[in-house]
């Protein structure tokens, strides 16, 4: 009696495990980081030190997929999603890197924030065949699927920006003097290789005045005077938000009225023209790819209401006026969307393969006719802009969506 | 006198009293820690095993702040410039000039040395303070000075420079991690040896001598201008080296690794192991990595003050840092021989 039963629960288990395992050969692949039930994401972020601003994308992102986890998981499966911080520094990006994937044993590294840190780690996990997903920076090096097959950008490249400033110089106005001022580092500097590389043959007669400023210096007041002695026509803004406003300001209080162009970073309403004031921006141009969400031509869009509940529900007393929110909750639908398409395949191979094939994907939050496009040999997945006017207390944007590919040296 | 000073100044009977013992750790000790540090790599994962490294590496900075600060009495903010130094000259000389990676690493020390022992002339009208002030100004102009246009060519300007590690030689079957700790490990023992005996040596009591009373040690036939810099030089050349093997565990330098926040650190793990006494380098260098990562576990928003009230935690109850509960743990040790 005991021996028959003890036969026929043997029996049973053989039975179960034989058709769960045969289940999961015919369909079923994972690597480490990925199970029946769960899938691990890796992230860093700057939540202390000198970028702290930016700790909120990280803060979003979490946020994103607890609101995937509420409504049931991508293909059945929970995202759990891990994130420390390196305080901007690449000693311990390395650290934090190095213990997601060794000890938490994450599936993939999502959205690591800043030029100096994701180079950091960039060799590393291409070496462990680990997917460095959807870097948070701008540098054009990302997209180098030939030497870098783990590592993939999102946003449109600072390189590409300036391109097509420069294009838009060169169209409306080929005699200006032009004065780029630009911050000393890898941001500032990016912008001012695209826009030299944009102006081609014509850069050495019309940039007449490069002047740069440390991102530690509290006013940027004396760069602007100086730079108005020299007596430019169009002033390139290549600057941080807070310096962003500081410059429109200074240059209102001088009585000067260059064309004045501002990076994409620093063109948000809320944090930028409001502080810098209405009237002193007016006619100040820009690129965007994705909404403001302070600018009230998108206060019934269909879309950017699914981001307005999200951040009431998942974000309470969040400052909706930070970019960081809109940007957060893109890159975060990106990676929702590369997992769905994975399917039961969630191999880091097929994550990477995946990431590599999104066919006009329009996240909530970018413009209209921006749309993502990866390739194998196009890992650039934003890349284009449209060029906005300020007017009123918003940007009114102009011309079609231009596409600003730079490829990496 | 500032809190520093008064913590050196305290601890200095201890140090007339029994000079050897309180700078280091007994014989037994000193060898159930090196048994530790050479089995623990051979279980543990890699990442541990380059958290061990990093530790090293610090321990190593914070030691050579420990005998400019404990050792001679001067004051220091500015570390993290011979560090980044160190570290610059490592990762160009490996990959541009293709030197192996074990013979950049006297060559940042000898150069480090240079700029330390140069540095300190100046700094020599300065004192207190004022000095700690100065160096702050060198770390401060650091990440600026790596940036500058005409060496873009060698430190590839704001982008930094990758560097690639190495393998273990004659064809040792290890993975990189633990040769590169084996490799660090050796080094870290080579210089803590050679700072305990510099510290008990002519010079080491010369520095003690400055650090108690300079009008005395002058009095005494010491040259004060000469082993003042000296201290400094031999402090920023051991930075330098631990730059050095820093860039190659982290496989990158860039400008912004080497911000104030480090030397504030240094300084910070300087004190938490305890001003003077050489083995808490390494305790402080365990707070400064591990503690950080603790607040933040604890709380990701207030990270930073979590680790505030951690560090006000150890400054309260243990003021004199490491040194105190090794000392406290010593007596106890005595009193159960005894009965």
């Amino acid at each position: 009696m005991l021996l028959s039963q003890k036969l026929r629960i043997a029996a049973l288990a053989t039975a179960v495990m034989t058709f769960t395992s045969g289940a999961a050969l015919a369909q079923k692949k994972y690597d480490t980081g990925a199970s029946d039930t769960e899938i691990k994401i890796g992230n860093i972020m700057p939540y202390s030190g000198p970028a702290s601003a930016y700790g909120i994308i990280g803060k979003t992102e979490e946020a994103y997929f607890k609101m995937i986890n509420d409504r049931g998981g991508i293909n059945g499966r929970k995202i759990n999603f891990v994130t420390y911080d390196d305080g901007y520094s690449p000693p311990k990006a390395v650290e934090q890197v190095r213990k997601l994937v060794e000890s938490d044993e994450v599936l993939v590294v999502f959205n690591p924030l800043g030029t100096p840190s994701n180079t950091a780690i960039q060799k590393y996990l291409n070496a462990k065949k680990i997917p460095q997903l959807f870097v948070a920076t701008g540098a054009t090096k990302w997209n180098d699927p030939k030497n870098f097959p783990w590592t993939i950008g999102w946003q449109p490249s600072y390189q590409s920006e300036a391109h097509i400033y420069a294009k838009y110089l060169l169209k409306e106005k080929p005699d200006a003097k032009v004065a780029i001022l630009y911050q000393n580092d890898d941001f500032g500097k990016d912008y001012l290789k695209g826009t030299k590389d944009g102006f081609g043959a014509k850069a050495a007669s019309m940039i007449t005045v490069e002047e740069s400023y440390e991102i530690s210096e509290p006013s940027i007041d004396s760069h602007i005077v100086k730079i108005k002695a020299a007596n430019p026509d169009v002033l390139l803004i290549y600057t941080t938000p807070k310096f962003g406003a500081q410059t429109i300001k200074k240059t209102a209080e001088l009585g000067w009225k260059p064309l004045q162009i501002i990076t994409n970073v620093s063109a948000s309403v809320g944090s930028v023209m409001k502080p810098a004031g209405f009237d002193n921006a007016q006619g100040v141009l820009s690129a965007a790819y994705a909404k403001d969400a302070t600018d009230p031509q998108w206060a019934n869009d269909v879309s950017l209401k699914k981001w307005n509940e999200f951040v009431d529900k998942y974000l309470p007393g969040a400052d909706k006026t930070d970019g960081g929110l809109i940007y957060g909750y893109g890159a975060a639908q990106t990676l929702a969307k590369v997992l769905e398409m994975c399917g039961d395949d969630l191999t880091r191979a097929n994550v990477m393969k995946q990431a590599a094939s999104l066919k006009d994907f329009i996240p909530d939050t970018l413009l209209p006719g921006v749309k993502i496009n990866t390739g194998p040999t196009d890992f650039a997945p934003i890349s284009q802009l449209q060029m906005q006017r300020f007017k009123g207390e918003k940007w009114e944007l102009f011309g079609e969506t231009i596409s600003g590919d730079v490829a990496p040296e | 006198m500032s809190a520093a000073e008064e913590v050196v100044a305290e601890g200095h009977e201890a140090v007339e009293a029994v000079p050897k013992r309180a700078m280091t750790l007994g014989t037994g000790t000193s060898l159930v820690v090196v048994v530790l540090l050479l089995i623990v790599p051979l279980f543990t994962k890699n990442f541990i095993i380059f958290q061990m490294t990093m530790l090293l590496i610090y321990g190593l900075a914070v030691l050579a702040l420990n005998i400019l600060t404990g050792g001679s009495g001067q004051f220091s903010l500015g570390q993290s410039a011979f560090y980044a130094i160190g570290a610059y000259i490592s990762a160009v000389l490996m990959e541009q000039f293709n030197v192996n990676y074990a013979l950049t690493l006297p060559i940042s020390g000898v150069l480090c040395f240079g700029v330390g022992f140069l540095f300190g002339k100046p700094a020599l009208r300065l004192s207190g303070v004022y000095l700690a002030l100065a160096t702050f100004a060198l770390a401060t102009a650091m990440p600026q000075l790596l940036k500058l246009n005409f060496l873009e060519q060698w430190t590839g300007g704001v982008q930094g420079l990758v560097v690639t590690k190495p393998d273990a030689p004659f064809g040792l079957k290890m993975s990189q991690d633990m040769w590169l700790y084996y490799f660090t490990l050796a080094v870290t023992l080579a210089i803590y040896i050679f700072s305990v005996n510099l510290l008990r040596s002519r010079s080491g009591r010369a520095f003690m001598a400055i650090r108690d009373n300079e009008i005395a040690a002058s009095a005494m036939g010491v040259d004060v201008a000469l082993y003042k810099t000296l201290a400094f030089g031999i402090s920023a050349g051991i930075t330098g080296v631990a730059g050095g093997l820093g860039a190659i565990a982290v496989q990158f330098v860039a400008p912004d690794s080497y911000t104030i926040t480090l030397a504030i650190s240094l300084f910070l793990g300087m004190v938490v192991g305890g001003v003077g006494w050489l083995p808490g380098s390494f305790v402080g260098a365990a707070f400064i990595i591990f503690v950080p990562n603790i607040a933040e576990s604890i709380s990701k928003g207030l990270s930073g003050a979590v680790f505030g009230v951690l560090l006000f935690l150890v400054i309260f109850l243990v003021p004199h840092g490491a040194r105190q509960i090794a000392i406290v743990g010593q007596q106890l040790i005595g009193k159960l021989r005894k009965t």
